[in-house]
């Protein structure tokens, strides 16, 4: 039986990295001792994979990941069971069984909701004072070409088509939907670092403290998006 | 969210932030306002080594049950966290409660090894604890060293306060008992300290006056005051099974050297080797029951998840029980996605079967410890594991399947000859012929023999505490003559052979039978920039060099020197239970090749009976 679990990431929990992150839940599904199914052969590993690596120094509260089990209680009973074994800052919000045969969470990777604040300490000075409704301007009106690094060298791209949503925040701060997964990975910090050259700023990676919100499917058809929320495609174990 | 003591700025610039941000699975919390006692425990090395430490998680779990004690850990910052704190003046803080280690009421500190002396001082010093008991006041913590460097503290003298001798399980209460009556009742730290002097086990360095013959030998070793006693006595838990053990170890985050649920089968040794310090100091030998040991590995593996579980004690092929616990974890854990690790088994029919039931053959090497190259030698050190027996188990485990051998040896050992040390060659070669007697059509391709030799370092209350050791050159000469020899060798194709240089091995050799004024050298020399010296990329052997000579400290006095059989040694005011005469008699059948039974065959009567437990008493039970 496959199973999709979301869950938060906060806190101090941002400072541990993907891999270990992973290690984490395996020792937690043993602690919950959920009946997770495990490969064949000498060292036996268990069947688990995460939607997408959130990068050290971030937080998220919609991360996904799955794994296939032999049996299971219900949702609640399970979200209680493992919510009991986690350490401070990770919460299991669902756990939900996927229909057979469901594409797993990272091939169906597409967008994510990101919003981003400034670091206490980087808020009422110069540039930074009015950072997001200038940052709201350039993501309308500026260019969005950058230079992006690759394994192969550089690459000359255009940000516009994949930022699919952006507002302001009433609490000072930005909403951002950014294309995401295997095809066009858009890391908000590339937005951020664009808007920082085109005003002839140094981009301070540590002004920023960026929590990633929600992990989305593209469900759309012909070249429209439609997001649905990757917990959407489970349901409820009663 | 827990409040952390760097900023993100720091955490997000620095290798593994995970190791300084605690909050792991299992972590103690307590309200630091409301206890009596804050305790530090610290492992002076970094925290993948330090979180991998047995001893740590048994004694934080102990203090952690007391009421009104709060323990928490701190590891050495790794070098680019050191500068940073230097730089931006942050103090050095503990994990959990991320509060500074200078607040603490107690900062102890294990010794595990003596190349993490310089990273006390740096623990000290980022805590902006003086480095010198003298300079301290109650506005800094009581400074206590433990563990198995601890049987001879002399060189670390000038740095702690108090040193507790022999196993944490014991008087550890009462300490801590005796400090709260002291705070209470306003005493002075002086007073304190000679109230802890009286405690058994616990030794108070700045309450002895130590006198030095012309020759730089110890002329009288004695208390300054009353309070103090003549002779510290090793304390020892007696009763192993109901011994306190963590039944929740933490977990961490970040992947560590012990990675797994370790379970403690036994205490201690019957073997008896003359080199190993921890078969002397850990005598006698104590078994846990069968039964708490498989109610343990349940708790432990629930309480952790981890997947891998393993036996852990000097010998595990002499823990009497030992086919009813395998065989437990076998039936009970396997197939559950949990991996079992057995080391330092004996090579026999039995260990290879269940070796072979629980790991890859194909990937698995076969381990030996022969430790030396001849029969000659190995009877001198009292290991009783003869060349028959290696070859016999390696010929059984090639039928099994297993095509690689990885073999231990020492160098410099007592009387060693160049005939004991092409031995190491020969008995490799020997191993590889082994397995070329098996049919072709029976043999999975090569075989590989890798052998590794160290430098031997004679330690405080083993037998050999009166040998001279090698110098560098010496040393090296030896492993140059091995060397030679695998190449002249039929198999040599099949033989590899590893060894290290001698620089560390010098220094090991000088702190662990210095004495005070060996003290100062370590200052100067982390002074200079020396730091993490068991860390072969950050050590600096000409920082030491300068050290000594700057000191005016001889490092052959402490190493090659040939000892007199009644010198008095710095270690010698710590009565470990095992006599003198024991230890005396057994250099003496060292040296004339005679071997001493185990203990389970015959008593030597070393002198541990007196502790009234263990192996000394199995046969009257």
């Amino acid at each position: 039986m496959k199973i999709r679990i979301k869950f938060s990431k906060q806190g101090t929990m941002k400072f541990i990295g993907h891999l270990d992150s992973m290690r984490y839940f395996q020792k937690a599904m043993r602690r919950a001792d959920v009946d997770i199914r495990y490969s064949e052969g000498f060292s036996p590993h268990q069947i688990m994979s995460f939607a997408a690596p959130l990068g050290v120094g971030l937080t998220g509260s919609g991360e996904y990941l799955d794994i296939e089990v032999h049996s299971s209680d219900s949702s609640r009973v399970m979200v209680k069971r493992l919510n009991e074994v986690m350490a401070e800052g990770v919460e299991i919000l669902s756990f939900r069984r996927l229909p057979d045969g469901a594409a797993n969470a990272m091939s169906l990777v597409a967008a994510c909701d990101y919003t981003v604040r400034l670091r206490e300490g980087y808020d009422n000075c110069g540039f930074w004072r009015d950072f997001f409704p200038g940052l709201n301007d350039f993501i309308q009106n500026g260019n969005l070409e950058i230079v992006k690094k690759t394994k192969k060298g550089e690459k000359q791209m255009d940000l516009r088509p994949f930022v699919y949503e952006y507002r302001l925040l009433e609490d000072r701060g930005m909403f951002l939907k950014l294309s995401a997964g295997s095809s066009v990975n858009i890391k908000p910090e590339l937005l951020l670092e664009a808007y920082c050259l085109a005003k002839g700023q140094e981009y301070q990676p540590f002004a920023f403290l960026i929590n990633r919100e929600e992990v989305y499917a593209d469900t759309g058809s012909e070249g429209s998006h439609q997001f649905t929320k990757l917990e959407a495609f489970g349901e409820e174990i009663e | 969210m827990r409040k952390l003591a760097l900023p993100d700025e720091i955490l997000l610039s620095i290798q593994q932030p995970a190791r300084y941000i605690g909050g792991e699975v299992n972590m103690c919390v307590k309200d630091p306002e409301s206890v009596d006692i804050r305790f530090c425990m610290c492992f002076p090395d970094v925290y993948e080594i330090g979180m991998s430490h047995l001893g740590l998680q048994i004694l934080y779990d102990m203090f952690n049950k007391m009421d009104g004690v709060y323990c928490e850990r701190v590891f050495s910052p790794w070098t680019d966290l050191d500068q940073r704190m230097r730089k931006e003046q942050i103090p050095l803080f503990a994990l959990e409660s991320q509060d500074p280690v200078r607040n603490f009421d107690f900062l102890g500190i294990t010794l595990q090894y003596e190349m993490c002396y310089t990273n006390i001082l740096q623990i000290l010093e980022l805590s902006r604890i003086p480095l010198h008991s003298v300079d301290r006041t109650w506005d800094d913590p009581i400074v206590i060293g433990g563990g198995p460097c601890a049987y001879n503290p002399e060189p670390l003298a000038d740095f702690f306060d108090l040193f507790y001798i022999g196993e944490g399980e014991t008087v550890y209460a009462d300490l801590l008992n005796t400090y709260k009556v002291s705070r209470a009742g306003n005493d002075s730290r002086d007073a304190f300290l000679k109230k802890a002097a009286q405690i058994p086990g616990i030794y108070v360095p700045s309450l002895y006056e130590v006198q030095y013959n012309g020759d730089g030998t110890i002329r009288s070793f004695l208390p300054s005051c009353p309070e103090a006693p003549k002779t510290v006595i090793r304390q020892v838990v007696t009763e192993m099974t109901d011994s306190v053990y963590p039944e929740k170890p933490l977990v961490p985050f970040i992947k560590v050297t012990q990675d797994r649920v370790v379970l403690e089968i036994m205490r201690g040794c019957i073997r008896g080797c003359r080199f190993c310090q921890a078969g002397m100091i850990y005598r006698p030998v104590r078994e846990k029951n069968v039964e708490r040991l498989k109610e343990l590995a349940w708790q432990m593996l629930k309480n952790t998840g981890h997947e891998e579980i393993s036996l852990s004690s000097l010998s595990s092929s002499d823990y009497r029980s030992l086919e009813e616990i395998v065989n437990f974890l076998i039936e009970q854990f396997q197939g559950k996605g949990v991996n079992i690790s057995l080391p330092s088994l004996r090579i026999d029919a039995f260990s290879l079967d269940v070796m072979s039931k629980v790991q890859d053959v194909k990937k698995s090497s076969l381990t030996f410890a022969p430790e030396a190259g001849t029969q000659r030698l190995r009877d001198v050190i009292n290991k009783g594991l003869s060349e028959e027996e290696i070859l016999n188990g390696a010929f059984e485990a090639f039928q099994g399947g297993w095509n690689r051998v990885k073999l231990y040896f020492m160098l410099g050992l007592p009387t060693e000859t160049t005939e004991d040390i092409e031995g190491i060659a020969l008995l490799s070669e020997k191993i590889a012929e082994r397995y070329y007697e098996i049919p072709k059509d029976q043999r999975t391709g090569k075989v590989q023999v890798v052998a590794s030799t160290s430098f031997f370092v004679p330690k405080p209350f083993t037998p050999f505490q009166w040998a001279p050791m090698s110098t560098k050159e010496e040393f090296l000469g030896k492993a140059r003559i091995v060397n030679h020899k695998m190449k002249e060798m039929l198999n040599h194709k099949s033989l590899k052979y590893n060894w290290h240089e001698a620089d560390v091995t010098v220094l090991e050799g000088v702190l662990a039978r210095g004495d005070r004024r060996v003290s100062k050298v370590i200052e100067e020399a982390y002074r200079n920039g020396a730091l993490y010296d068991a860390w072969s990329e950050a050590f600096r052997n000409e920082i030491w060099m300068n050290a000594f000579e700057t000191c005016g400290v001889d490092i052959g006095f402490y190493t090659s020197r040939e000892r007199n059989l009644d010198e008095i040694f710095p270690w010698d005011f710590i009565d470990t239970g095992i006599s003198r005469d024991f230890l005396k008699r057994e250099w003496e059948r060292a040296r004339d090749g005679v071997v001493t039974p185990n203990c389970r065959e015959h008593c030597s009567g070393c002198g541990v009976r007196q502790f009234g437990g263990g192996v000394c008493y199995e046969d009257t039970n």
